[in-house]
């Protein structure tokens, strides 16, 4: 704890941000500080840490000083740690917070977590070690031993000799998970091949397959994963499954969708229904599978798709283009209205406001004045003043 | 083989031969989907007894979910596709990646009005973080990309944009061609871009960068510094690294979903 000196936080010339994370806390050894919530900085030279209650106290090691570092999973309670292995400080180091410390290790505890993409800059800069190659002001460089191979301080060298073990452990483990992986890769491919040449014959047949032969066929390329390679659909890429979901998305969305006025986005509808559902959740694919049967299925939802490539799903009694008028209406009371504007007049989202806006003026109600302070919308005078 | 013969009667047997050949195939086709149904069966139990083993390997070490992820792609299997799939029923890998789909599309909503809905995967990458509290799982930045890659077939504009080491994530249908991507790689350095800069980097005429520019700034993603400078500097609030440390704000997460 006494390699810490105060620094001012700002960085160097020559010096680059790496990755920040809030929410850590500093252990002096297995001791907690009082440095308990603080954002941690990784620059190409230095670690730095700075309080976010009281950014004056801000301090920083230098990454030469660093030994090696190590991962302590997260338990119950206790969040992901990486733990520091240091160099004893030199003897014209800086002041810092503490003059001596007995512990030749501290401890960075993750709080708000980051602790993965943390350790992972980490290790490269400490493979990287680009504060050698790059000089800054002498204050950084208070740690100028050679750094080839590893000094085995004392202390360090039991530590190392744990951590080789506990290494060689989770390699194991990891081989053994992998080993396994692979073989069932190899079972999985199998599978693959099977649809293909199944698809294969489906396509040769061009009509000779049952509807239903094909409906099960689509069930199993869905629970291996495999993108269905058959071409004739008559419910687009949708299953049993898909078909059921469908109907169940009518219970789900009929209410949510009378408060919205009739319409939403795909992407709202997918946060709703999956918070909502709270485990098993539905893909991204299942949803769109699920609303393109909406149609052929003559359920009250229908699927639409805008110009731009945007998805709602609208109550099939929600009529857009009558919804258009009253656009107009609005429009014309303002004299012009933005996208934004429009939206909070209506209590409509940002996306759905400025799709109905678009189609009003394809549809000839609305002109547009496009600058740089944005998109707006007039009514069109060349088409009722003539 | 059959020889080429000429006449009504060659044409019949043809037809017949044909036939055959079809019966017989509508026969095959039948014995493949029986044969691929058992063998699905055995897969799933393969794949229970993997997941029994090694489930708790996938949630916790990223690295092994990225060699899951980039085995999957070689043998041409989306574990993702559904959560209907085997993968993610069995392995759990499906709940993983959805639930994070949503709550990036619930930080990129509620940060759109400041950064016109672009912003650095870092950036995300904290959001989310903090939004997922202390006790949820953490998450890496691949396992980010690979919840966005999926997000794309909902329609509403994701897209994963490459600049300088990292990458910009879209979260809005704005047009965003070759030109555009270039000019924000530009930016990346500093945060800001000028015409010149453009000029100098890129070699283009002025015209033609001071249309990217002038489409950047009605979408939004970029703002005009009229009082920097030499120049006018056009500047991309999604890549403020000032931005990280502020809250969402209440009423922006209220505006996030209605």
């Amino acid at each position: 704890m006494d390699r810490f000196l105060w620094t001012s936080g700002l960085l160097e010339i020559n010096e680059t941000l790496v990755i920040q994370q809030r929410g850590v806390r500093i252990y002096d050894g297995e001791e907690k500080m009082k440095f308990d919530t603080g954002t941690l900085l990784l620059s190409t030279h230095r670690l730095i840490w700075r309080d976010q209650k009281n950014h004056e106290c801000c301090m920083a090691i230098p990454l030469s000083q660093i030994v090696f570092i190590e991962e302590q999973a997260a338990g119950i309670g206790k969040s992901a740690k990486i733990v520091v292995h240091l160099h004893p400080a030199p003897p014209n180091k800086e002041p810092g917070p503490f003059q001596s410390s007995k512990n030749s290790y501290i401890k960075l505890s993750f709080r708000e977590h980051g602790q993965i993409e943390f350790y992972r800059r980490l290790s490269e800069e400490m493979t990287q070690r680009r504060w050698e190659t790059m000089p800054v002001s002498q204050s950084l460089q208070t740690n100028r031993r050679p750094q080839s191979g590893r000094i085995r301080a004392v202390g360090i060298v039991g530590i190392e000799r744990k951590l080789e073990e506990k290494r060689k452990e989770t390699d194991k483990n990891i081989s053994e998970a992998f080993e396994d992986l692979s073989k069932l890769m190899i079972k999985a491919k199998e599978m693959v091949e099977l649809s293909k040449s199944i698809a294969n014959k489906i396509k040769e047949k061009q009509g000779d397959i049952t509807e239903d032969e094909t409906i099960r066929f689509k069930s199993y390329l869905l629970s291996m994963g495999i993108a269905n390679p058959v071409t004739r659909e008559t419910y687009g890429s949708g299953t049993q499954y898909h078909m059921q979901l469908a109907k169940q998305l009518v219970g789900i969305l009929q209410v949510p969708l009378e408060e919205r006025g009739g319409i939403m986005s795909l992407t709202e509808v997918y946060c709703l229904v999956n918070r909502a559902r709270g485990m098993e959740l539905l893909s991204p694919e299942d949803l769109v599978n699920a609303c393109k049967m909406l149609d052929a299925l003559k359920l009250p939802l229908r699927l639409r798709v805008f110009d731009s490539g945007v998805m709602v799903i609208e109550l099939q009694s929600h009529k857009e283009e009558e919804m258009l008028a009253s656009a107009l209406e609005t429009v014309s009371e303002k004299g012009s209205l933005t996208s934004e504007e429009f939206a909070k007049l209506v209590g409509m989202s940002v996306l759905l406001a400025k799709e109905r806006l678009l189609l009003a003026e394809k549809m000839g109600h609305l002109c547009r004045d496009d600058s740089v302070e944005g998109l707006r919308f007039y009514p069109n005078l060349f088409m009722t003043q003539s | 083989m059959h020889r080429r013969g000429v006449g009504a009667g060659a044409i019949a047997k043809k037809k017949l031969t044909e036939a055959k050949y079809k019966e017989r195939g509508t026969v095959l086709a039948e014995d493949q989907l029986a044969q691929m149904s058992k063998q699905l069966d055995m897969f799933k139990t393969n794949l229970e007894e993997f997941a029994s083993k090694h489930k708790q390997e996938i949630r916790k070490n990223p690295e092994f979910r990225v060699q899951f992820q980039d085995m999957c792609a070689t043998i041409g299997v989306d574990p993702l596709a559904s959560g209907k799939g085997f993968w993610s029923e069995m392995l759990g890998v499906g709940d993983f990646y959805y639930e994070l789909g949503v709550q990036i599309i619930e930080v990129c909503l509620a940060l759109k009005h400041r950064n016109g809905g672009l912003i650095t995967l870092e950036e995300l990458h904290q959001q989310v973080l903090k939004g997922r509290g202390k006790f949820a799982q953490d998450v890496s930045q691949d396992d980010l990309i690979r919840a966005i890659k999926k997000l794309k077939a909902l329609g509403s504009g994701f897209s994963i944009i490459p600049v300088g080491g990292t990458y910009l994530i879209q979260s809005v249908p704005a047009e965003l061609n070759m030109d555009h991507t270039v000019v924000l790689q530009l930016a990346e350095k500093n945060g800001y871009v000028t015409v010149s800069e453009i000029k100098a980097s890129l070699k283009w005429e002025t015209e033609r960068a001071r249309q990217v520019l002038e489409h950047l700034l009605k979408e939004g993603l970029a703002w005009l510094d009229l009082q920097a400078p030499k120049e006018p500097h056009y500047w991309l609030p999604a890549l403020f690294t000032d931005l990280y440390s502020q809250e969402i704000t209440a009423e922006e997460a209220r505006e996030a979903l209605p």
